[in-house]
């Protein structure tokens, strides 16, 4: 090994405190960059293959009934490459362990295995006999949350009639990634299912001998696909189709997107925000070791190194340093990885292992940390390189104090010497004050951000289901029913109050705009279900008007007054154009709302609902269930406080998973800051703090004049950082809105409050290690040491 | 912890030391282990400093004299012997104690001045008179060494021999019973260094402040009460100076 090469592994060793912070720092960066980058591969790749190989859709449409020769009328639609054809039924389950009835929904599955679209994975048992009465395929979500297995039977409802159903297989499939039940926005394994028969079985039990009630095609990639679904939408018109729709609208692909999209946010932000900070501390503590080894450089040039051979000596030493650092960043976040990718295979159902590492993540990781070595060595590098031999042999010209600002305007009498010196100390050096003040404002930022999302939710349920949807439980009809079925709910033993509703697919266009959606007709003097703007006054239901989320007043670039075409999707699909008379701030999901008289009128029918809102007793809610499961004309039952709550429990871990990683990265860059701060003004003061302590000060008296500046840069620091912190969170929080979920832009109080005291915490840890540094000063030889 | 006493009694008339004993060291030595080899910086000193003294520690490098001074300002312990001041063994004391002796008793002058670079020659001085007991006031510190028109400046804006006046001045401000100075002249040239001196050798005077200077410059001898040479660890020599010469009149 060469002597300068043996020069830099001591020179290493001996910052090694300063090396592990920072090289943690860079960890840090590179193992977030690993995980969301490996993360966001393993997921698309696995997300390409699964649709690719199970043949998923491109487009989606459901109608009342068609024959079979309309589905090879849509397959000669040009750019259409394929079609698909199937039977789909709303059913209920009557689970013994479940008091309530449970919702799914009935899939046919095609006549011969390994064809059409959508193909089921098998994951256990066989696929049904089409000559076996009731033999079913059951998802493995749901197959999971009530132990099914092959052999298992269960007591359903399918178009009103009771049937018993042998479970044969449990299965998966690409258009249930995520498993949710229409119109609900959280997955809830055990309250939906999916299950498959086969067509022969289904088209019995549905009435639908011949025919066909949903149809998914594959479309060329040239293809237009607006242009295809108006074809489509044409076609099926007159048998009651309700509209085609891409992936980008299907439920379990947008989720997936939707998650995509977030980690590609997580891949860049943070990882740029850690790296950031490790340049600059690497730039500082580069600078510090170059003054300190003035001299030595001065030693190496007068002997004929060449200023290349010293640059590259300094470059050597940080190299080390990021290196070490993306090699325990790109292990810790490899782990970090295999951890994600295992939670998301609980949301996110693959028939494969989807964790797959790229070699490119890896070099990527390396060449972000290279640049955030060069952007370290920036400045320091070139100084060393113009120092000449001579020069540098003498010491360095005394450093140069002034008056501050605050002397020149005369507070100096208020502060003592020891704060006059912090004072200057800042002064002097206002770029690293400034920048070690934006390094912590970061640390505090980050917290923020890390706890944001938890905040948001939080207020998005208490907004949307409990103070905008106060409903226990949504009862769906079979098909719209009379009003007096709502008396059937209501006189319900245990039912408090029932409110009814109308729901009804339809599609609003807008000028060029159009959007797909249901059209929800509620009584206007409704209680269980408001209608509520963003300070959560009410929004009222006037006349024929209608209420829109404003998201959706976004996409169709509506304003309150705008007419909108409304075209109706089921029965006489009326269509007319009505007036928008006002938004309703909604997190989730994106709804149209009338008054139901008048939407009743528009569909030219008497009057009836599709369903009700229930409020229950809850010391009675199972006999209510037992009542509900009792009626053949119920297809579905939601119970959105249930979902939410379980939805909650399944991510609490991770939440408290995410928020540990997020407080302990935080901390390390909070340490990585400070303790770096603290270490080279402890280096440059080192013979000052002596002889301070010679002369007779204490330690404690010593300690506060250097930590005292560390002090005031996070008191500063953690106010701006709660700003950075708002900042990002209104970015995400826009980032990241889709039009299933819009995050409001909550921070609590408590998070700011956590944010701080983890900044003050990590602070004060890094200032204890610095602090038994001064404890141990040597005074008889910092006091020869001439700077 | 010792009690604070008058300076008055300890006025010194010429060449005559005055018999109170401040310091008293009984058989001190030090060893420091560098590595495996023992070096032996001190080989059982004995040695009395009196009330208003001023002694010369004179001696090459390596002579001892720095480890000599930093045990009698509490700044480095010994290996073995005793140290007392006024009768207070501080060999003894914690390192606590040590500090507020250091605070209340002893001023220090070194060879490199050590001042505060962020702090005016004023601040300073002040840093020491707001934790001391019974201070000058910072500008009265700073006119005894006659610095008054500098009072405002920064180190950087001092020279040499101003900068190590600011020090004598910080030291003295507490009104310390004893000035301990390390090679105070080692860096500054011939003239500056006789300024120097005059301002120890008038703080001696006018405040009876007993006064320790270690130089390996012989001529700086002449103007001291006592001269004691050290080498090798040990006392060689103590020349009693019958008559003084004012530092104004030493060549070198």
């Amino acid at each position: 090994m060469k002597a300068l090469d043996r020069k830099m592994l001591r020179d290493l060793a001996a910052m090694k405190g300063q090396a592990v912070a920072i090289g943690a720092v860079v960890a840090c960066g590179i193992a977030v960059f690993v995980m969301a980058n490996t993360t966001l591969r393993s997921l698309e790749a696995a997300r390409g293959n699964y649709y690719t190989n199970n043949r998923f859709a491109d487009l989606f449409v459901s109608l009342v009934r068609a024959p079979e020769t309309v589905a090879d009328r849509v397959a000669e639609i040009p750019g259409v490459l394929a079609v698909d054809h199937r039977v789909v039924e709303a059913l209920t389950l009557d689970l013994d362990r479940m008091p309530e009835p449970v919702s799914g929904l009935m899939l046919s599955l095609p006549d011969t295995p390994d064809s059409g679209l959508n193909m089921v994975h098998l994951r256990q048992g066989r696929l049904p006999d089409k000559y076996h009465d009731g033999e079913v395929l059951v998802s493995e979500p749901f197959a999971e949350a009530h132990r099914l297995v092959p052999g298992d039977t269960l007591n359903t409802t399918i178009r009103g009639r009771r049937e018993k159903l042998t479970v044969v297989g449990v299965a998966l499939s690409p258009e249930y990634v995520i498993q949710l039940q229409p119109g609900g926005i959280f997955p809830d394994n055990s309250r939906f299912g999916v299950f498959w028969m086969s067509r022969r079985q289904l088209e019995a039990a549905a009435d639908m001998e011949g025919a066909f009630n949903n149809l998914t095609a594959r479309i060329s990639p040239n293809a237009s696909e607006d242009d295809i679904i108006d074809s489509i939408d044409r076609l099926l018109e007159s048998y009651g189709g309700t509209g085609a729709y891409g992936r980008e609208d299907q439920y379990s692909a947008r989720f997936v997107d939707d998650e995509i999209k977030g980690l590609r946010t997580m891949g860049v932000i943070p990882p740029s925000i850690f790296l950031g900070v490790a340049a600059f501390l690497l730039n500082i503590s580069l600078r510090r070791i170059l003054t300190l080894q003035r001299e030595q450089i001065a030693v190496l040039k007068a002997f004929g190194y060449t200023n290349q051979e010293v640059a590259v000596h300094y470059g050597k030493l940080i190299s080390s340093i990021v290196i070490g650092g993306a090699i325990a960043g790109s292990l810790l976040g490899t782990w970090l990885a295999v951890g994600m990718t295992d939670m998301y295979l609980e949301f996110y159902r693959f028939p494969v292992q989807i964790f797959s590492p790229a070699a490119s993540v890896y070099i990527a990781a390396l060449i972000l940390s290279m640049i955030s070595g060069t952007v370290g060595m920036l400045g320091g590098i070139s100084a060393t390189v113009r120092l000449k031999p001579a020069e540098a042999m003498r010491p360095a010209p005394p450093t140069n104090y002034k008056q501050t600002i605050v002397e020149r305007l005369g507070l100096q009498r208020f502060f003592s010497q020891a704060e006059r010196m912090v004072i200057r100390e800042l002064e002097r050096r206002p770029i690293k004050a400034a920048l070690t003040t934006v390094g912590i404002a970061f640390v505090c930022a980050i917290l923020v951000v890390g706890r944001f999302g938890k905040d948001s939710i939080d207020y998005l349920i208490d907004f949307q289901f409990n103070t905008a949807e106060r409903d226990d439980v949504r009862v769906q009809l079979v098909e719209a029913a009379p009003y007096r079925a709502l008396h059937e709910f209501s006189s319900i033993p245990g039912v408090l109050t029932a409110e009814p509703f109308r729901g009804i697919p339809a599609i609003l266009t807008h000028g060029p705009r159009s959007k797909r959606i249901g059209i929800t007709g509620i009584a206007s003097d409704n209680e269980l279900f408001r209608l509520l703007d963003v300070d959560g006054n009410e929004v009222p239901l006037e006349g024929e008007g209608l209420v829109l989320s404003s998201v959706l007043a976004e996409t169709l670039a509506l304003n309150a007054g705008d007419e909108i075409e409304v075209q109706i999707l089921e029965g006489e699909r009326p269509h007319r154009t009505i007036q928008v008379s006002g938004f309703v701030d909604d997190f989730a999901g994106t709804a149209a709302y009338m008054s139901l008289p008048a939407l009743n009128q528009f569909l030219r029918e008497g009057r009836s609902i599709s369903g009700a809102y229930l409020l229950i007793d809850p010391v009675r809610q199972n006999s209510v269930f037992r009542a509900l499961k009792e009626r053949p004309a119920v297809a579905a039952l939601s119970l959105k406080k249930a979902t939410i709550d379980s939805f909650m429990e399944t991510i609490a871990e991770n939440i408290m998973r995410m928020r540990m990683i997020n407080i302990i990265f935080a901390s390390v860059i909070a340490i990585g800051v400070v303790y770096s701060s603290a270490r080279i003004s402890f280096s440059e003061r080192g013979r000052d703090l002596a002889t301070l302590r010679v002369i007779g000060l204490t330690k404690g008296e010593v300690s506060g004049i250097l930590l005292g500046e560390l002090a005031v840069l996070t008191i500063i620091a953690i106010p701006l950082g709660h700003f950075i912190g708002y900042m990002l969170c209104l970015f995400l929080s826009k980032a990241l809105e889709t039009e299933m979920y819009r995050m409001p832009m909550i921070i609590r109080p408590e998070t700011y409050g956590v944010a701080a005291v983890v900044v003050l915490l990590a602070s004060l840890a890094s200032a204890l290690i610095v602090r038994r540094k001064i404890d141990h000063l040597d005074l008889v030889t910092a006091l020869k040491v001439r700077e | 912890m010792i009690p604070p006493e008058s300076n008055a009694e300890a006025s010194s008339n010429d060449s005559t030391p005055p018999s109170e004993i401040v310091f008293e060291l009984k058989g001190v030595t030090k060893v420091y282990n560098l590595g495996t080899v023992p070096v032996h910086a001190l080989r059982g000193i004995d040695l009395q400093l009196y009330s208003g003294d001023f002694v010369v520690l004179l001696g090459h490098s390596g002579s001892g004299k720095s480890t000599l001074l930093n045990i009698m300002g509490g700044l480095d312990s010994p290996s073995d012997g005793k140290v007392l001041y006024r009768n207070q063994e501080i060999t003894k004391f914690s390192e606590r104690e040590l500090t507020f002796y250091r605070r209340e008793h002893v001023g220090f002058v070194f060879q490199f001045y050590n001042l505060i670079p962020s702090l005016t020659a004023r601040e300073n001085v002040a840093l020491v008179t707001e934790v001391a007991e019974d201070p000058l006031r910072p500008e009265e510190a700073l006119e005894l060494v006659g610095l008054s028109h500098r009072i405002d400046h920064f180190p950087s804006q001092l020279s040499g021999g101003e900068q190590q006046r600011v020090a004598i001045a910080r030291a003295i401000a507490k009104q310390p019973h004893v000035l301990l100075c390390d090679e105070p002249t080692g860096a500054l040239d011939v003239q500056t260094g006789i300024d120097v001196l005059e301002a120890i050798s008038s703080i001696n005077r006018d405040l009876g402040t007993t006064t320790a200077v270690i130089t390996h410059n012989a001529v700086i001898a002449d103007m001291a009460h006592r001269v004691i040479s050290l080498a090798d660890g040990q006392i060689s020599d103590v020349k009693i100076n019958d008559s003084r010469i004012p530092p104004a009149e030493l060549k070198w």
